[in-house]
């Protein structure tokens, strides 16, 4: 029998576009420090440690091992848990089972990436097949370009609606003193205006690179209710990595991943009307378009209906269901630690720790993470203990 | 006090050579593009669809297949991207050419979708659901790889046909 | 803690290099052999954990080519970058935390990449990586630093490869079973002073998998059920430099916990039989110190003794260990494979007789900066 697991502390990184004055371990221990900090505990009552990244943005083999020092991992159990842009959420998950199995009481997750060390896109490209993809792969951008001609051309979505979702998240990332973009507001005309990159992808459509880390403590139940006042439980995981191959993916129907990981968590935590049901969603929005098509896999609207439910300012601040108060990926993309952010947002949105870009009397949250070969992960938590 | 100078480290530039295995049904892709200018795909008995390229397990009904389908150079642009942005292509440690075309194109007889290069790159004269071809190198210049196919044209569809 | 068991397994055979296969006919493979040796379909599997290396595959995000060969089309499934037996640690955690069981596979191809690259490529990059440090190399400095502090000798190391090849070729699946003589691994050319050829791992290809369950699914499995008793890990400092190497401090934590999970007081007597991450000849005798199955310093002893032998009081490595077949992330998953294999009576020709308690090691990070320790039990 599981245990229950909340979320009691989050730290971040005020996130950068380059972090020259840390290395890496340095950078993570910022996060580390804060996270320890917010729920008033020292590395000693950490039981455990995971953390994550994606290999070949800083060209570190085994970042586990590396990064004790800065992690808090020295004379812990450490494990290094990767797979992609979903990497951040497959940590807290991890974080989640190392509490929930019994074996641990306190777990630190950590997620992290210094994007300035390297050409991201180069990084990127090593992740489709070497033998049948990587010739023609250009990286995140084309690939996501396709889905976005896929849904326009079905449903006539215009780059006008995808402006809309970006001004959305840089307006969003205004409250957010960690944001990457904050402090960098822009108008639908100038992200309108903005170079295009990849047809139908401008430069206004698409997440930054940034230098940054996240950390989040998970504990378990009598822990939790001890040590934090509001503790942000977690009600429900699911994960779908469902393709290994990227043409064998649709792109012509809903993200099938994020449909079938949503149905499962929906289910498990009592979810019925999404758009009703959760007070906010930190998603991981990597490029505007899917700010349209995504919440339709969600069950936010209906197929086609994203324009539409956008337009009409459900997910702005104060509306239906406010998305990504964060300011979301589209302002902060620090990739391994990008889905746990959306954790620790929709954490920190629970605990009503969210300061500017609070989102009153949240009782319901939701975090998704994505990746990988059109992956997503989905993560529920709640004010109140699961049942 | 002054800001303190911040250095960085660039790394060697070396490359990390691989050798990547293929395996028996993708050998057996390469090894049809030379000999006949044609494609293989591999048919699942369960679900039924032909995937390519050809691979050993139908991940959706986790069955192992064997019956490989010979399929057309044709196809139809599913989705297209112009690629305009620098970067590094790590297959040559250069900046790839920009721009080119990115296109997602489901073959003739599969079911899934096929991914090349499209030499179109003006925006204009492609669109999804155009028909396209795969030109080949000459026989006696391939190499097993991807890139024995040069990439796709667009089969141009006369008025009126 | 709720009883899990190891229920099933499959290793493929450990060779240099398998040039007819991908990762993903590996994964495939031993995926459904592990099925079939428990006696499962993939129904009974509710999730499932890959181990994968992006350095060793040359993929980002290695994960992404194995997925759908490990059956996890719709499935919970998430990958651990590190030993097999990490992989399988968080395996267990996801049984205990919910699901009735999970498949662990990892896999790797040492034979594609290159080794001295990747190796290096674990250090740090601004103080160690230009200065050429690998494992090798790193290794080397432990084993001289461990020789040093306790008199141990060359000779006895020797002992460790002699034993653990031979007993290798008892063991089918190994990729180095050889007859060999203390005076050939002596003679055999010094690869980093004071290790010699015959003192290190070959590089090898091989994938293995194994399923762990909960009581429903042990009572479903066709095979005897190798129960958890105990599993615990701990890592030490990163730099080589911050670190005693002759004092391997947190597997003597992670060894500690795992007794007392397991309920064990006395190891070296508790203890039926042992499979421990030998990459090198010394690492044998340092590891069993660093698990309490003897004083720190007495490791060189054992072999000479013939303690370890496969007729020995405690027999360590009778698969012919990681010196045999040492396909890197596989190799702590094969010694927890084997453990198992010696609880279910299924080890074949190099079974130990009546083994009720089995121990399991992996290590991950330079020169063992963390350890993984499994102990198995029969009931």
């Amino acid at each position: 029998m599981a245990r229950r697991v909340a979320i009691i502390g989050t730290g971040q990184t005020h996130h950068r576009s380059q972090r020259r004055d840390v290395n890496g371990r340095e950078m993570i221990h910022e996060a580390v420090q804060r996270a320890l900090a917010d729920c008033e505990l020292t590395m000693r009552d950490i039981d455990a440690v995971v953390i994550g990244n994606m290999d070949h943005f800083e060209a570190i083999n085994s970042v586990d091992t590396w990064s004790v020092e800065g992690s808090g991992g020295v004379m812990k159990p450490i494990m290094k848990v990767t797979t992609g842009g979903t990497t951040g959420t497959s940590v807290a998950i991890a974080a989640y089972y190392h509490v929930a199995s019994g074996m641990f009481d306190k777990v630190l997750a950590i997620g992290w990436e210094k994007n300035s060390e390297s050409d991201t896109t180069g990084a990127i490209v090593t992740c489709s097949d070497p033998i049948w993809d990587r010739y023609s792969y250009s990286g995140a951008i084309p690939s996501l370009a396709t889905e976005a001609s896929a849904y326009m051309e079905k449903y006539g979505a215009t780059q006008r609606d995808a402006a809309r979702v970006a001004l959305r998240e840089r307006t969003h990332a205004q409250n957010n003193p960690y944001a990457h973009m904050h402090g960098r507001p822009l108008t639908l005309d100038e992200i309108l205006d903005s170079p295009m990159l990849a047809y139908p992808i401008k430069l206004g459509d698409i997440c930054p690179r940034t230098d940054g880390a996240a950390a989040v403590v998970f504990a378990a139940e009598d822990v939790a209710e001890k040590l934090a006042p509001r503790p942000a439980w977690i009600k429900a995981t699911a994960v779908r990595h469902t393709y290994s191959w990227f043409g064998d993916v649709d792109q012509r129907t809903g993200l099938e991943s994020l449909e079938r990981a949503a149905r499962e968590a929906y289910a498990a935590a009592g979810i019925k009307n999404p758009a009703e049901d959760f007070d906010v969603a930190e998603l991981y929005l990597p490029y505007s378009y899917a700010g349209l098509k995504w919440i339709e896999s969600l069950g936010f609207c209906g197929p086609g209906q994203g324009p539409q439910f956008i337009w009409d300012g459900h997910t702005d601040m104060g509306g239906k269901i406010p998305v990504n108060p964060s300011g979301g990926v589209m302002s902060t993309n620090c990739i391994g630690a990008t889905a746990l952010l959306r954790v620790a947002e929709a954490a920190i949105q629970v605990m009503g720790k969210g300061g500017a870009r609070q989102v009153p009397d949240v009782k319901t949250a939701l975090a998704t993470g994505f990746g990988g070969c059109w992956w997503s992960d989905v993560v529920i938590l709640g004010k109140e203990k699961p049942a | 006090m002054s800001a303190p100078e911040l250095l960085t480290m660039t790394s060697p530039d070396v490359g990390m050579p691989y050798e990547w295995s293929i395996g028996i049904y993708g050998s057996k892709f390469f090894q049809e593009i030379r000999a006949h200018q044609r494609f293989v795909g591999i048919r699942c008995p369960q679900c039924g669809k032909v995937r390519v390229p050809p691979r050993r397990v139908c991940g959706t009904c986790f069955r192992e297949l064997d019956e490989l389908v010979p399929l057309p150079p044709t196809g139809t642009i599913i989705a297209f991207t112009i690629v305009n942005y620098p970067f590094i292509d790590p297959a040559t440690g250069l900046e790839r050419p920009v721009p080119y075309t990115y296109g997602y194109i489901q073959l003739d007889g599969a079911d899934n979708i096929f991914s090349h290069i499209i030499n179109e790159t003006d925006e204009t004269r492609i669109k999804v659901g155009m028909r396209v071809r795969a030109v080949f190198k000459p026989a006696a210049e391939m190499q097993g790889n991807i890139q024995d196919i040069r990439h796709f044209e667009i089969i141009e569809v006369k008025h009126g046909e | 803690m709720e009883k899990i068991a190891i229920v099933g397994a499959a290793q493929t055979k450990y060779e240099s290099r398998k040039a007819d296969q991908t990762f993903y006919d590996m994964v495939f493979d031993v995926t459904t052999a592990a099925l079939e040796d428990a006696g499962l379909t993939l129904a009974d599997i509710d999730n499932i954990i890959t181990v994968s290396n992006d350095f060793l595959d040359g993929r980002t995000i290695s994960s992404m080519a194995v997925g759908e060969a490990a059956g996890a089309h719709d499935k919970n499934i998430s990958t651990v970058e590190g030993d097999g037996t990490f992989g399988a640690f968080y395996g267990a955690m996801r049984v205990l935390g919910g699901f009735r069981s999970t498949l662990v596979v990892a896999h790797s191809k040492g034979s594609e990449g290159n080794p001295q690259f990747i190796s290096n490529a674990m250090f740090d990059p601004i103080y160690h990586r230009p200065l050429g440090l690998d494992t090798t190399s790193a290794a080397a400095l432990q084993a001289n630093a461990y020789l040093t502090r306790y008199g141990i000798t060359e000779e006895q190391c020797a002992q460790v490869a002699v034993k653990n090849h031979g007993n290798a070729r008892h063991n089918p699946l190994a990729h180095q079973p050889l007859e060999i003589s203390v005076e050939e691994v002596l003679r055999s050319p010094k690869v980093a002073d004071p290790l010699k050829l015959l003192d290190c791992s070959p590089v090898s290809d091989g994938a293995a998998a194994l399923i762990i369950g909960n009581e429903e699914i042990a009572r479903k499995a066709k095979t005897k059920p190798a129960w958890v008793k105990g599993v615990a890990h701990c890592a030490e400092e990163y730099f080589l430099g911050d670190r005693d190497l002759a004092n391997p401090k947190a597997l003597r934590d992670a060894a500690k916990r795992a007794y007392q999970m397991a309920g064990i007081r006395d190891p070296r007597r508790e203890i039926d039989v042992a499979e421990v991450y030998d990459a090198f000849s010394y690492m044998e005798p340092l590891w069993l110190e660093g698990l309490g199955l003897c004083d720190p310093g007495q490791g060189g002893q054992l072999t000479e003794s013939g303690l370890t032998a496969m007729n020995g009081a405690l027999p360590v490595n009778p698969s012919g260990g990681v010196l045999s077949a040492h396909a890197l992330l596989v190799a702590g998953l094969a010694r927890l494979i084997e453990a198992s294999l010696q609880i279910r009576g299924e080890a074949g020709a190099h079974q130990i007789p009546g083994v009720k308690t089995a121990l399991a090691h992996g290590t991950h990070g330079p020169c063992g900066q963390s350890h993984c320790i499994w102990i198995l039990g029969e009931s």
